[in-house]
């Protein structure tokens, strides 16, 4: 079937998206800046085409323990916020991932900590990739770099929600959710009426009573869990790595970034190329699971790799994991809601890596 | 006529008066001995049976004494975060219209903890029943003050007796959410005598009843003891809670629906 082609913002595309896939439940809270995804779906009203619900919740705790209950019932549920409505849902997350329930939650970040700036930034990228809430779990982390993907990862969350009984996060910014380009929207999918067998829907005679549920107060059952949610991030691992490469054929220079950061690294590697520099661009497009393995290769023929992203350096623990000390690795990025430029990353790569 | 005998005269399904519940599981119970959420498990269940719903319950536990229940009854059962159960339920039933949901919640849970969740729900008017057990005390983490705590009750944060001036009153909230206008039945019971037992049923019966309507949301209190927090034997917990529970928080209903739509 044809695609639609639409000029939206960020946020709305992944609002027309979910509403496009068949979602059956969406609950959020207003916070800048992913405002658009509640208010275009309640001026859509999916719920008198699709069904799909939609509330506005009375804080980030409801709406993430809404999602919890949706989930339970087998839906294909979900919730945006922006980081500190993010970090209040986190107790709520924990626990969806203790569930082992599906969801997606969408984070639309802005600069920390605290209150913090309504301005872009990628701050939140520990909080989303090494856990947020309490106990041992993961989330599946998919970073949009366009409002395309904005788009396109709804349906891609879905399915790895449900194929791992797993929350997915997609871990966008204010740039991304703010800015407007076309995008190639999927035909409207009907929702699913598949109940997985798991789900909480009323017990009929024919099978046991559904629990839903993160506890266990036996130490050698908690354990046992903890061993199973383990070999499950580790087929994740195995399994959902994904990444673009840009012009590292031959480069002697990379570029580590993701999100709003791989726009600005692709002009970077264009000027930097354009000064003789070999240098390429890796964007991580999942970032649980992270693409050491390809990072690590890449090392082989590198002199330095540039972490670029818009916080103090978080992702570059990860990067610094995947080359294990062969080559230098240093951080370029700006807070605060700048957008760093793609010149700036140059300029960083010279007067840390290159020299001179 | 030897005493075997006579046990098998007696046990035929005509001489039978009093059993298990069918949705309660045989399994033993983790409540401590007099504790009301046995007999309030019982009755829910009974009319969850009895109404034909088994298939169509889908109850929320929550985080305090009755966090297991999910182990007694059979029933589809999900275990919420501490005070999040009006929100996980408001979910369900939005997603899941036909079916009957439930939460089960302690005061600290429902009151402290989860008041936003609660009041918001209840405004909101969810069609869904909110089983509210209120034994003023913090039973599962060993008997400290709840909101629902009375003034001069002692407990192990309130040693010396509830200070109001420094702790703070209690919070009544059957009737603060009375007075929502989502709210379709609100009332307050108790589960320690066997007539108190049967108007509780009732009430409960009644919830399932109007949870058909889609009128709003039903709120039931029961005000019940915790002898293990109180530091009483059971029959003694049943008296205190007699003569200083049931002042502060009268029985009765506190909002009923013109029956006339019913």
């Amino acid at each position: 079937m044809e695609r639609e082609l639409r000029l939206i913002k960020g946020n709305e595309a992944i609002a027309e998206a979910a509403i496009r896939a068949g979602v059956d439940g969406y609950f959020g809270y207003p916070i800048t800046p992913q405002s658009e995804i509640l208010e275009y779906l309640m001026e859509s009203k999916p719920y008198e085409t699709t069904g799909m619900v939609v509330l506005q919740a009375e804080s980030e705790l409801a709406a993430i323990n809404m999602v919890y209950g949706g989930a339970a019932c087998g839906k294909k549920v979900m919730t945006s916020s922006s980081s500190p409505g993010i970090s209040l849902k986190q107790e709520g997350i924990s626990y969806i991932a203790g569930a082992e329930l599906p969801c997606l939650i969408v984070n639309v970040v802005r600069g920390g900590p605290g209150l913090g700036t309504i301005q872009p930034a990628q701050s939140d990228y520990f909080q989303a990739v090494k856990g947020g809430g309490h106990g041992d779990y993961h989330l599946i982390v998919l970073a949009p770099a366009s409002v395309q993907e904005m788009a396109d990862f709804v349906g891609l969350a879905f399915d790895l929600a449900f194929k791992y009984r797993n929350p997915v996060m997609i871990l966008s910014d204010g740039a991304i959710g703010q800015m407007m380009e076309k995008v190639y929207l999927s035909p409207q999918k009907e929702r699913s009426k598949t109940v997985p067998e798991w789900a909480t829907t009323g017990k009929p005679s024919t099978r046991e009573r559904n629990i839903i549920t993160s506890l266990d107060l036996d130490p050698a059952g908690q354990e046992l869990f903890n061993k199973k949610l383990t070999a499950k991030y580790n087929e994740i691992k195995e399994k959902e790595v994904r990444y673009e490469e840009f012009q590292t054929g031959d480069a002697e220079y990379l570029l580590v970034a993701y999100g709003t950061s791989a726009r600005v690294c692709q002009k970077s590697v264009q000027l930097g190329r354009q000064q003789g520099i070999r240098v390429g661009l890796l964007r991580p497009i999942t970032l649980f699971p992270f693409p050491y393995e390809r990072i690590n290769e890449l090392t082989g023929q590198l002199k330095g790799i540039l972490s670029v992203e818009m916080s103090t350096g978080q992702m570059i623990e990860d990067v610094m994991l995947a080359v294990k000390g062969r080559v230098t690795v240093r951080h370029c990025g700006r807070m605060g809601g700048i957008i760093t430029a793609p010149d700036e990353v140059i300029d960083s790569l010279k007067s840390q890596i290159i020299g001179g | 006529m030897a005493e075997s005998n006579v046990l098998q005269d007696l046990n035929r399904p005509e001489n039978l008066v009093y059993k298990r519940t069918n949705l309660m599981v045989d399994t033993p119970l983790s409540y401590c001995p007099g504790c009301g959420h046995g007999t309030a498990h019982r009755i829910l269940a009974e009319v969850i049976e009895e109404e034909g719903l088994q298939s169509e319950t889908i109850g929320i536990c929550p985080v305090g004494c009755s966090v297991l229940m999910y182990n007694y009854l059979d029933v589809d059962m999900l275990e919420a975060a501490h005070g999040r159960a009006p929100a996980v339920a408001t979910a369900i039933k939005r997603l899941l219209p036909d079916k009957f949901v439930f939460t089960y919640q302690g005061d600290g849970d429902l009151a402290a903890i989860g008041t936003a969740e609660t009041i918001h729900a209840c405004n909101r008017g969810e069609n869904i029943l909110i089983l509210f057990i209120n034994n003023g005390i913090y039973g599962m983490t060993g008997g400290q003050m709840a909101p629902t705590t009375i003034p001069g009750m002692k407990s192990s944060t309130s040693p010396y007796g509830r200070d109001i001036k420094i702790m703070g009153n209690p919070l009544k909230m059957a009737d603060i959410v009375a007075i929502l206008p989502g709210t379709y039945y609100v009332t307050r019971q108790s589960v320690h005598k066997p007539a108190n037992v049967r108007k509780t049923k009732r009430a409960i019966r009644k919830a399932v009843q109007y949870q058909k309507l889609n009128k709003g949301t039903c709120f039931i209190e029961i005000v019940s003891n915790c002898p293990s927090g109180w530091k009483m034997t059971p029959v003694q917990s049943n008296k205190w809670m007699e003569e200083n529970m049931f002042p502060f928080y009268p029985l009765g209903d506190l909002k009923i629906p013109d029956e006339q739509s019913v």
